[in-house]
């Protein structure tokens, strides 16, 4: 039965993170920004224990939904998420993505691993000191294309040698070098064979062969690091390989799309929050400043000014309810490809539409760094080009509704 | 909790509603846009599925089935789908009957719901719209005076579909014209009476098998029970979140069609050999338009969820009916521009759609759920 409402109990998680939000993330926003580099290690503390005491992570809670979507569990686990993220990024989009957790690299373990390897790998993500997982795909000579992956994993006695250079890898300084966490790296094994020769291989922090080379200057989300990593002859034992040697021709690369099916909604949700943030701040802008937004009345009698919010307000909503229903879809268990892109191309432009709008709204107000506006329209840009840029997810759309394959849609 | 599941009952409309619209609305759309006339065998079948008496009362001779604005919504997208002068006609009646039923007096009720459950079409209609650029609901100038017992209509309406031919009408008029939407009260008028003029059959860009009328009042009596409501009055921002999201589910209907025919037709379609639908020019527009089908539909399905909810609605289907307005026409003319000059023939239905869509930023009111 369609029903747009949430559960009170769901709204009250949502104030505990909104509360999160408003406490420890903005306080610190234009901070980390500024200072790019400089990690918030009493935030990354806080974030640590608040998740441990109330056992559920905060933050990019992706290895928990995998886990939480395998049958057994019940359904809203994708729903949760997509909400969680929203009220999380709404605090800061930067901070959001580089709070200590499995992360990413989670998400690969729990796609791909088997049982054993999901309690060795993960079990580190509940005690001690905070850690990251990452995961690393993107290379130099390729971005959208993931099946053109050059990094080499070749077996040599006891161990794999990954031999490559990663980058944009989301998180990855903490992962690699800085924490006791992992970088699951995608690797070929067998040049020949494809997309099938392509594996994941988990690297534990600070294995010898593993070199952070560069942390990356962004135009947003300074807050979390994006890494260069150098695999240089680095030798991993072979269980570190998830899931099956064998190459085949399904699974594989399979499993690195079937994880976007779960992280693109995720992606959306994250501009959603940025977008609302940006929303939110004019909204309340405006009732200070005493302009009315008219809801109701003649189109032809709005000014422009309210014309601007209603659209930057109803390209939100509608960007959000495409996220809940891909994310209400994986939850349901329906293949939800289609709409996880849908919803991450809407999300993607609409936010970077809105928070764009909002500098402009604002005026000379807009574009200063007094207030935190010029910064959502930074962060906003890159949920429109991580996990599958717009385009990449329009083509994705395009193929599904045309019924083409990836052979005759390119 | 959050679901998108339709219920079995509205996914059986779906199904039978949408069938019709495919296999006979949509024939008969294209020759009721050149001939300005619609069927009467065709409007007789629609009868049957019960689109006005369903949701009446059965003590009033209705189906007494539950009214719901997402049900509503699920079969008006359906009927836009098929086309959407004919959508608007057979859902008319209701335009008349679902405010007497959900806001008219007892005596209102038992006097004027049971004609609408004969085996055959009872014409009847409402008029709300008024023939000025910044037409505003919450400012109509039609106007409404006490005078005695009863009340005085002046002004002018436009877009009254189904006016010529309709028993009775609402006419919507302010009673208190400081009072925004909770100042407009609705005044049953029958055929013919004293004050009321009927023009000519308006002519617009589409719609063109929508009869549609003009009608001055002046110095129109009606009695105090010609008041819907009596003076309680009416819930009128109710109304016209209903007829919102009435109007943006045919919208979507409309999208709909566009887009599943120039995406077929670009799959068909060669040009330098391959199918015009492998370039990214086409595959993109297609693709944006399939998105902003679903988006919109999910806006509606919110503002109708409101509705039925018992809220006002008045923010979500206002956005929503914009929202529609804007990507309809996006839409649509996509559909044109996939077909190229071909779209640009009356041979195809593509450029009616785009004369229909365009009206969605006209048109208020005028359709209910």
């Amino acid at each position: 039965m369609i029903d747009f409402e949430l559960e009170p109990q769901i709204l009250n998680r949502l104030k505990m993170y909104h509360a999160v939000s408003e406490h420890m993330m903005r306080p610190i926003s234009r901070e980390c920004d500024e200072h790019e580099h400089q990690k918030p290690t009493q935030f990354y503390e806080s974030m640590w224990s608040a998740s441990a005491a109330a056992d559920v992570q905060v933050g990019d809670d992706r290895s928990k939904r995998t886990q939480a979507s395998e049958a057994s569990t019940p359904r809203r686990a994708n729903l949760l998420t997509v909400l969680s993220t929203e009220e999380l990024c709404w605090g800061d989009a930067g901070l959001y993505l580089s709070t200590p957790n499995a992360g990413l690299g989670g998400a690969a373990v729990m796609a791909a691993g088997t049982p054993e390897q999901k309690a060795r790998f993960l079990k580190r993500f509940r005690e001690g000191k905070p850690k990251w997982g990452a995961m690393a795909i993107t290379e130099p000579g390729f971005g959208s294309d993931s099946s053109a992956v050059a990094t080499t994993a070749t077996r040599d006695g006891d161990h794999w040698v990954l031999n490559g250079t990663k980058i944009f890898c989301t998180a990855g300084e903490m992962a690699a070098e800085k924490s006791e966490g992992f970088v699951v790296v995608w690797a070929t094994v067998d040049k020949s064979a494809g997309r099938a020769g392509i594996k994941p291989f988990v690297v534990e922090h600070n294995t010898p062969g593993m070199t952070v080379t560069r942390v990356e200057n962004k135009l947003g989300i300074r807050a979390s690091d994006t890494a260069a990593i150098v695999l240089d002859n680095c030798r991993i034992p072979l269980d570190h390989l998830l899931g099956s040697a064998e190459v085949r021709k399904e699974g594989g690369f399979k499993d690195v799309m079937a994880t976007f099916d779960a992280t693109r909604p995720i992606v959306a949700a994250m501009a959603i929050g940025v977008g609302r943030a940006a929303l939110d701040f004019v909204r309340d802008f405006l009732k200070q400043q005493n302009v009315a937004v008219r809801y109701g009345i003649s189109p032809r009698r709005l000014t422009a000014l309210e014309r601007d919010f209603m659209e930057m307000e109803v390209q939100l909503q509608a960007a959000r309810l495409l996220t809940w229903r891909a994310a209400w879809m994986l939850d349901s268990g329906k293949r939800n490809s289609l709409e996880a892109s849908m919803a991450k191309a809407k999300a993607g432009l609409a936010v970077t539409l809105i928070t764009q709008k909002a500098v402009e709204l604002l005026g000379p107000l807009g574009y200063s760094r007094k207030i935190l506006l010029e910064k959502w329209m930074r962060d906003a840009k890159i949920n429109d080009i991580f996990e599958g840029t717009q385009q990449i997810n329009m083509i994705i759309v395009a193929r599904r509704i045309l019924n083409y394959s990836s052979k005759e849609l390119n | 909790m959050i679901d998108f599941e339709l219920s079995e009952e509205q996914q059986m409309i779906r199904d039978s509603v949408g069938a019709f619209a495919r296999e006979e609305i949509r024939p008969a759309a294209r020759p009721a846009d050149e001939s300005g006339a619609i069927p009467g065998a065709l409007v007789a079948k629609a009868w049957q599925f019960g689109f006005v008496s369903g949701a009446i009362p059965e003590k009033f001779g209705g189906g007494g089935d539950a009214r719901s604005a997402v049900t509503g919504a699920i079969a008006a997208e359906e009927l836009g789908f098929g086309d959407l002068s004919i959508a608007i006609h057979v859902l008319a009646p209701r335009l008349f009957a679902y405010p007497i039923a959900e806001m008219g007096t007892d005596d209102q009720r038992a006097r004027y719901l049971k004609r609408f459950s004969g085996a055959d079409f009872a014409a009847a209609t409402a008029a709300v719209m008024e023939p000025r650029f910044d037409f505003d609901l919450s400012a109509l100038q039609v106007s409404a005076t006490r005078d005695g017992g009863g009340f005085v209509l002046n002004g002018a309406k436009c877009y009254v579909p189904l006016a010529a031919e309709s028993d009775s009408m609402l006419v919507y008029g302010a009673t208190d014209a400081g009072r925004g939407l909770a100042g407009v009260d609705g005044f049953i008028v029958a055929r013919g009476a004293a004050g009321v003029t009927i023009s000519e059959r308006e002519k617009n860009m589409g719609l063109k098998a929508l009869a549609t009328y003009e009608l001055t009042l002046k110095d129109c009596r009606v009695g105090a029970d010609a008041r819907v409501g009596g003076e309680k009055g009416i819930d009128f921002s109710r109304l016209m979140s209903q007829s919102r999201v009435a109007l943006s589910a045919m919208g979507v209907g409309v999208m709909n069609a566009a887009f599943e025919y120039a995406r077929d037709y670009a799959k068909e379609r060669k040009a330098f050999g391959v199918p015009i639908a492998t370039k990214q020019a086409i595959a993109f527009m297609l693709a944006d338009m399939a998105i902003e089908i679903d988006a919109a539909r999910l806006l509606v399905w919110e503002a109708a969820f409101r509705l039925d909810q018992g809220g006002d609605g008045l923010k979500e289907s206002y956005l929503a009916k914009n929202y529609v307005a804007q990507s309809a026409l996006k839409v649509t003319d996509n559909a044109v521009q996939v077909l190229g000059g071909h779209g640009y023939i009356r041979e195809h239905p593509v450029e009616m759609w785009l004369r229909n869509a365009r009206g969605f930023s006209a048109i208020d009111g005028i359709a209910t759920v």
